[in-house]
């Protein structure tokens, strides 16, 4: 497997979300700004496009040293063709719940395979 | 016939057929080595789907708990999120990747660092509030430990689940085409090598009655020639003959090499 290889340099957690989630993982340390001054967090509020979302998104599971990509709920659900169609094992896609948006377990897309699979 | 069915393009010999056996014998035991490798990875993917599904709630629980504590922080230190954000510059939390091995399948399983010198925000709340954001961030760490344990457990259920797939449809074509097609070749060889074996037969039993009718024939010339001889002596002894309308006998027989035709040019 080639993920083996880089497995080992994967070790940044990056998220995507509203300010306050954000503020609190920033908190527990897991922000990161590198040499060429990005980010690994997006902040997103009512009046971010999509489009910058999507990016977001798409720069976050292909960059190499990302190993969990933490993303509201609620974001989650503005661009949910691309994660319901992201299946790749690297990084680990966790949706989570933001202050104002309690989780719902039916509108996950891990969850939904899990309890896919656990139906029949 | 063994025509029915898709079978191996090799002639029927005897060799082939070796050496198809030996293959059938191996068909077989991979898939029985394939079928036990997918009851053991199904088994650890029932147990992590449990467990996906407990995270799931948990999670949804802590992060909560952690809302509600930087609410807190709101409350008394005011609104720490610009500060907060200005200040990253390396990351203090971070994860390393161990393995685990399922059946020759490798597991990513992720483990929470947090570097010593977290020293990063020890300036944040300098004025008021330091206690609660204290809190708030151990709070997080707690929430972002639970984050890391679900994660490890959904890239084990996500990489699981592609290989169960693989090795479900690997089970399925050795079961379904390999071992047809090498049982089809097998009994293809077989009845070409029986076919052949009762041309073989059937040739031989041929040869058999040629050769039978050759001697019965070879004796039976023999026999007349022997009857012949044994007439002309006896003729010979008696003056008497049987066919002396064909001017046979003695006066035709005997006579017949002496006697010359002027016709016949020899």
């Amino acid at each position: 497997m080639s993920s083996q290889v880089n497995l080992k340099d994967r070790n940044l957690l990056a998220v995507i979300g509203d300010e306050d989630s954000i503020t609190g993982l920033l908190l527990a340390g897991i922000g990161h700004v590198d040499q060429h001054q990005k980010k690994n967090f997006l902040i997103v509020d009512s009046k971010t496009q999509t489009s910058v979302i999507e990016s977001a998104f798409q720069e976050f599971t292909e960059r190499k040293d990302i190993a969990i990509l933490l993303i509201n709920q609620h974001v989650a659900d503005k661009i949910r063709p691309s994660v319901d169609k992201y299946q790749a094992a690297f990084p680990a896609l966790l949706e989570i719940p933001s202050k104002e948006h309690p989780y719902d377990p039916s509108k996950d897309s891990v969850l939904k395979r899990v309890q896919k699979l656990r139906g029949d | 016939m063994s025509g029915a069915g898709p079978r191996e393009a090799i002639f029927p010999t005897r060799m082939n057929l070796t050496v198809t056996k030996g293959r059938m014998k191996g068909a077989q035991t991979g898939h029985s080595l394939l079928a036990k490798k997918r009851d053991a990875l199904t088994q650890r993917f029932r147990q992590i789907l449990k467990k996906v599904d407990e995270a799931k709630r948990l999670m949804g629980r802590v992060l909560q708990l952690a809302s509600f504590s930087l609410a807190e922080v709101t409350y008394t230190a005011g609104d720490i999120g610009y500060q907060v954000q200005e200040s990253v510059r390396k990351a203090s939390y971070t994860v390393k990747a161990k393995q685990e091995n399922v059946s020759g399948v490798v597991l990513p399983a992720f483990e929470g660092v947090r570097s010593k010198d977290a020293s990063d925000f020890a300036m944040t709340g300098l004025s008021r509030g330091g206690q609660q954001i204290q809190k708030c961030r151990d709070t997080y760490v707690k929430a972002v430990g639970t984050l890391v344990e679900l994660a490890s457990l959904q890239t084990a259920f996500t990489i699981l689940d592609e290989v169960i797939r693989a090795t479900n449809r690997r089970v399925n074509a050795i079961e379904h085409v390999i071992i047809p097609k090498l049982d089809n070749t097998i009994k293809y060889i077989n009845s070409e090598l029986d076919e052949m074996d009762r041309e073989e037969f059937f040739r031989l039993k041929k040869v058999q009655g040629k050769k039978k009718r050759d001697a019965e024939k070879a004796n039976e010339v023999r026999k007349k020639q022997k009857e012949k001889e044994e007439d002309e002596g006896e003729e010979g002894g008696e003056k008497d003959s049987r066919d002396e309308g064909l001017k046979g006998g003695a006066e035709g027989g005997a006579d017949m090499l002496g006697e010359k035709d002027e016709d016949v040019i020899f």
